[in-house]
């Protein structure tokens, strides 16, 4: 069995690390490219989001290097994300391929944990229950020490003397990464890189202006269809702030279990202001992550969506309001495979404009509203 | 006597007899907004958030076109009305929608409907009721008479199917093939052309179910649930000339829905398919073309039987 799985960021570490440990063969789909979007987009519905083209690209060209398997998460909520896998199911199968999927429901209850368990076990046929159980938890472990090191980068960047550097330092982690091979190696890699990235020289006295990304969790953490947005701004001299990342993601859904705690309820508390109920994917956190960073004195914030995601639509009707009341300017950036980089640099760097030009205000003791 | 005023839009096409029954039961005034029309649109398009699909903005215009003329809107956060099964996330958020969209709006009635964990449709209209009158009495018998009036509207539309050669299934969301100002009055033109209109509400919802769990997917949608069930009984049965969807720009569910139930058919049957695609720039000129088209291609299929080919197969039988 070779088995293949789409890219979400820098999740496909700790990912592939676990099918390592069960000693199932992996077949790593290339980075999320140019190709894989317009493979993608050729075969996916025309009004379907971009993660959906995005992840079908990353399948199909995982089948195309000899995968006959896919892993697959889903879930039931009133999100699209939950079907994604059965409409796959039937492009794959009309494009010909012969491939069996192996689909995992979100985890959010002893149940779904014991499925996604079983399913495993059935992928990697020899392997025993505490085994499997040991590798979930050691994904865990790799997830959260790479979303460190990540959000590690992001503080650094913008305060780094050298420019570049951390730029730099990712790239190869990244290439080493993909060498490499089980826990203890990935472990050991991500630990080493994390004490270069400390190792930075910055700029410590240097005043960052503070940007919280927040929005739709795939074109938060996925690199490509959001171009880059944290190197970008970083390279600014702007802090950015990941308010969601794939190991809060986990522990959302895992919260059940008494010893993993989640900011699951701060966030809704916070947002209860606007939206008192999930309303599914992320927009009730779209709403309290602003309020949240609100209070934290965040500059701005950067609202990343996918065109026609329908959850984001009722976050992205209750911005304007927010922005009005609490202050603080949000910009909203509709991403799909036609989004231009160029037009999308320019927006990135008059917003950046703004928020500088506003904190010089604030600093310089005027008093000075948004509106 | 408070006068609720009930948007003709988005789910009041389901459900328009069990609301309108029910508050003028409890002793209420209630006013239905006109039937959508230019300038409900362009109002609510003007109000709306630009990236919602268009029945929302046509909600938005109802809404618009309601506010100076009612006391309380009826805008229901909507969930999910059967177990395990949801809606589009808009209709969870429309009350806010509505709420930090448009300015100056009277009560809103926005009880939350909610019967994905359990069937709690007693406890729901208690709460709404509650807006209006707190006597047990009359919203018990409110709530029967509601009832009644909602399955006699549902049966009624059952009687509908008139078994001759010419049935055109026309597939969507309700609001967007009962709403005659988005759909175009797609009906009267299928009627002026010799065929026989039909929708999903004519199956029994036992079999929409049973057809749908022949689907291989987990099914968590209501509308994904009925149009997948009635696209598998079309294939078994050949009841239809024809299939023509009407979806509209932007909508989440369409787009997963639109597609399974085109790959399903031209999978597995030779019915003719269309899709149609609106949204607030849709010219009535370029969609009839369309229409007339797809018309003429099943006559002609109906007239030159063996010598037409459906799409992917050879004219000549080797």
């Amino acid at each position: 069995m070779k088995i293949t799985f789409p890219h979400m960021g820098t999740t496909y570490i700790p990912v592939k690390m676990m099918l390592d440990e069960l000693e199932v063969e992996v077949v790593l789909p290339p980075k999320s490219n140019k190709k894989t979007l317009e493979l993608g987009t050729k075969y996916s519905p025309e009004g379907i989001c971009v993660p959906f083209k995005i992840i079908t690209g990353n399948i199909i060209e995982g089948i195309e290097q000899g995968a006959d398997t896919v892993f697959m998460l889903t879930g039931c909520g009133p999100c699209r994300f939950g079907i994604f896998h059965a409409l796959q199911n039937e492009i794959i199968r009309d494009m010909g391929y012969e491939v069996e999927f192996i689909t995992a429901d979100r985890f959010s209850n002893y149940q779904g944990l014991k499925e996604f368990v079983d399913q495993l076990k059935e992928a990697s046929s020899s392997n025993h229950y505490i085994k499997i159980l040991k590798t979930i938890r050691k994904g865990l472990k790799l997830l959260n020490e790479v979303d460190v090191l990540h959000d590690l980068g992001n503080k650094i960047r913008p305060k780094e003397i050298n420019k570049g550097e951390v730029d730099y330092l990712f790239s190869h982690y990244e290439n080493e990464i993909r060498k490499s091979y089980g826990y203890i190696e990935m472990m050991e890699i991500t630990k080493s890189y994390q004490e270069k990235i400390k190792n930075v020289s910055i700029n410590k006295s240097r005043d960052c202006l503070k940007v919280g990304i927040v929005g739709e969790i795939y074109t938060i953490i996925e690199n490509y269809i959001n171009f880059n947005i944290e190197r970008k701004l970083g390279n600014m001299g702007v802090e950015v702030i990941r308010t969601t990342s794939a190991t809060e993601f986990v522990r959302e859904q895992l919260d059940f279990i008494p010893f993993i705690r989640s900011e699951k309820k701060k966030i809704y508390q916070a947002a209860s202001l606007y939206l008192d109920i999930p309303i599914g994917g992320h927009a009730i956190n779209t709403i309290g992550n602003i309020i949240r960073g609100v209070h934290n004195e965040y500059d701005g914030f950067v609202h990343l969506l996918p065109f026609t995601c329908m959850p984001e639509i009722v976050a992205l009707s209750i911005l304007p309001t927010i922005e009005k009341e609490q202050n603080v300017p949000i910009m909203s950036l509709v991403l799909d495979e036609m989004t231009g980089e160029a037009g999308y640099m320019t927006r990135l760097e008059a917003f950046v404009d703004l928020i500088q030009r506003r904190r010089e205000l604030k600093n310089e003791g005027k008093s000075f509203s948004w509106y | 006597m408070s006068k609720i005023g009930l948007p003709r839009g988005l789910l009041y096409y389901e459900f328009a007899p069990l609301w309108t029954t029910f508050f003028e039961a409890l002793g209420a005034e209630v006013v239905v907004s006109p039937k959508t029309n230019k300038k409900i649109l362009d109002d609510g398009t003007r109000y709306c958030v630009d990236d919602a699909c268009i029945p929302v903005k046509v909600f938005h215009g109802h809404v618009l076109n309601l506010k100076n003329k009612v006391d309380t809107l009826f805008i229901p956060r909507i969930m999910g009305i059967h177990q395990k099964e949801y809606i589009c996330p808009k209709f969870c958020g429309l009350p806010e929608m509505i709420k930090y969209s448009i300015n100056d709006l009277p009560k809103m009635i926005n009880t939350k409907i909610d019967y994905t964990k359990k069937d709690q449709s007693k406890r729901t209209m208690n709460q709404i009721a509650s807006y209006i009158t707190t006597n047990k009495k009359t919203i018990q018998k409110a709530y029967q008479m509601a009832n009644q009036s909602y399955t006699e509207y549902k049966k009624n539309q059952k009687e509908l199917l008139i078994s001759n050669n010419h049935n055109i299934m026309i597939m969507g969301h309700p609001y967007i093939i009962y709403d005659d100002f988005l759909n175009m009055s797609i009906k009267k033109k299928l009627k002026k052309a010799g065929l026989y209109p039909v929708t999903y509400d004519i199956f029994d919802e036992s079999i929409l179910n049973k057809y749908a769990l022949g689907y291989h997917g987990k099914i968590f949608w209501l509308f994904f649930r009925k149009m997948i069930g009635a696209c598998l009984y079309l294939i078994d049965h050949k009841l239809v000339d024809g299939v023509i969807y009407l979806s509209s720009f932007g909508c989440g569910i369409d787009s997963v829905v639109a597609e399974t139930v085109e790959r399903n058919i031209r999978r597995n049957s030779q019915i003719p398919f269309m899709l149609i695609t609106i949204d607030e720039h849709s010219g009535e000129a370029g969609f009839n073309t369309r229409l007339e088209a797809f018309i003429d291609m099943l006559k002609w299929r109906n007239k030159d039987e063996n010598y037409l080919s459906p799409y992917g197969d050879y004219v000549y039988s080797r």
